[in-house]
């Protein structure tokens, strides 16, 4: 039973870190898009505005949970419970550190350290595309109904050229489990073996989690809101939650594959505070590319990911094994 | 014993969302309990020690292909009462259906002869990090490298074939 209680407080941990991360995600974007667009962003609630997301949440929970009428009611539950979940446990599999030693035992700084690892997070990822096109559906909605399906055509399209993009890591690293695809970054990141995988995986990934300049999906000003137009009160957080996870979990995953994870630069003090900050810094970058892009067109963003994204990839691919091959002898 | 165990329930629930699915009135929930179906095979290949078919089920089937189908059931979306009319002319015959495929499988379980002993419940375990790579090797180094490269064609073909047909004018 042992490995069950480990594994149990393991999650808690993960979870408490992942909700931590988006309350203050939240606040970050705000903050950072406030400056960036010449204005301070909240700093009203408590000290430099840190209080800001207990003051979302407590309205948050205070709002009246509305269904509209003719809505599929347990599918419109479901479907923000699915977008979390999915978006929560994807990050069992991402290592955060190495293997430290507390109180007699080695405890490895991954939930579980499974053998499919990267494909575990392709799963649980694509499987968070129901969410979206069920709340879509069942608000009964034509604007939420156009947010869902768009969304769900976006993510199918962009899943391949992401999948394909981590190939070459795949390639280089010989393994599935992300903890050996770090070890194997040790001395050189893989950002400098695969720079252009890492700008496929980058570019990808921010369509992955319907975030601009991808956002179409929630389109506010031709969609009013997209998917989520009809949700309120918790129901509506729950959206808003499995969104910043995804932008957490998108980030990790980068860190982990192209920046070494908990690797330093130069071998220096190797740890989990490298990987928070690798995380912080893309999550930053992220919110830069929100803050200094338009939003695309819709068939725009279908041709880019079909005509350059793809074909990108597969190049990335072939090369990258060719690389392989002629180093192996 | 955990094994088995963990098999019965999800069996159970495979077999609960299969009723589900046809019983369902309206066509996205009968697609959902399709997914849950989908869901608890990929956990059955898990207590097979199949992890890299389990993943492959969901990020196929589950992540892709039944999203696609609910892209066009949720943009036709069909009225339910029209749905169910049709269905109640089609009961007798899938019924005499059904009926024929159980009495097919009984058969073969009873006097078929099934290639093989049947296997231990739970299976041998592989090593447990060379289990894609053995999927790998299996695939591409024994007799199965045709075949594969084979289906892959198929696959081109049937891509090309779905475009011509769906776009007159390239």
């Amino acid at each position: 039973m042992d490995w069950l209680i480990i594994a149990a407080i393991k999650s808690g941990f993960v979870i408490v870190i992942l909700l931590t991360g988006f309350a203050y995600g939240t606040l970050l974007e705000r903050k950072l898009l406030g400056r960036l667009q010449v204005r301070y962003g909240p700093n009203r609630v408590g000290p430099f505005g840190l209080l800001q997301p207990v003051a979302d949440g407590l309205k948050l929970l205070g709002k009246e949970d509305t269904a509209p009428a003719g809505a599929d009611r347990v599918v419109f539950t479901l479907a923000p419970m699915i977008s979390t979940a999915c978006a929560l446990s994807a990050f069992a599999v991402i290592p955060i550190g190495g293997t430290i030693d507390l109180l007699g035992r080695r405890i490895d700084l991954v939930v579980a350290d499974v053998n499919i690892g990267i494909l575990y997070v392709l799963g649980v990822t694509s499987l968070g595309i129901y969410g979206i096109v069920l709340a879509g559906w069942s608000s009964n909605n034509k604007y939420a109904l156009l947010g869902g399906v768009r969304s769900s055509a976006q993510m199918l399209s962009y899943e391949l050229a992401l999948g394909m993009s981590l190939i070459g890591v795949l390639l280089i690293a010989g393994t599935l489990q992300l903890p050996k695809i770090v070890e194997a970054q040790a001395t050189v990141p893989f950002i400098l073996l695969q720079p252009l995988g890492f700008i496929v995986f980058l570019i990808a990934a921010t369509a992955e989690v319907n975030r601009s300049p991808f956002d179409l999906p929630e389109a506010e000003n031709e969609l009013v809101a997209g998917y989520h137009v009809e949700y309120s009160g918790m129901k509506f957080a729950l959206f808003q939650m499995a969104e910043y996870v995804n932008l957490i979990v998108v980030s990790s995953l980068a860190t982990t594959l192209f920046l070494g994870g908990w690797y330093g630069p130069f071998g220096l003090l190797p740890g989990p505070h490298w990987f928070f900050l690798k995380v912080f810094l893309l999550i930053c970058f992220f919110v830069w590319l929100r803050a200094t892009t338009p939003r695309l067109r819709y068939d725009q963003l279908m041709r880019f990911g079909w005509k350059v994204l793809l074909p990108l990839a597969l190049a990335n691919v072939l090369l990258t094994a060719v690389g392989v091959l002629v180093l192996q002898g | 014993m955990i094994d088995t165990l963990f098999f019965a329930l999800v069996a159970a629930v495979a077999v609960v969302a299969a009723v589900a699915m046809v019983v369902a009135r309206r066509a996205v929930h009968s697609a959902l309990f399709l997914v849950v179906i989908l869901f608890c095979v990929a956990l059955l290949y898990l207590t097979l020690s199949a992890e890299f078919l389990a993943a492959v089920q969901i990020i196929v089937y589950a992540g892709a292909v039944m999203v696609l189908f609910l892209f066009v059931i949720t943009l036709l979306n069909p009225a339910a009462e029209q749905q169910l009319a049709d269905v109640r002319s089609h009961g007798i015959v899938a019924a005499v259906l059904a009926g024929v495929l159980l009495i097919e499988v009984a058969a073969v379980l009873r006097w078929g002869t099934l290639a093989g002993q049947p296997a231990s419940f739970p299976p041998p375990a592989v090593p447990w990090s060379d289990n894609v790579q053995a999927i790998g090797e299996g695939l591409f180094t024994t007799g199965f490298l045709l075949p594969f490269e084979l289906t892959s064609v198929l696959l081109i073909v049937a891509i090309v074939g779905a475009t011509v047909l769906a776009k007159r004018r390239l």
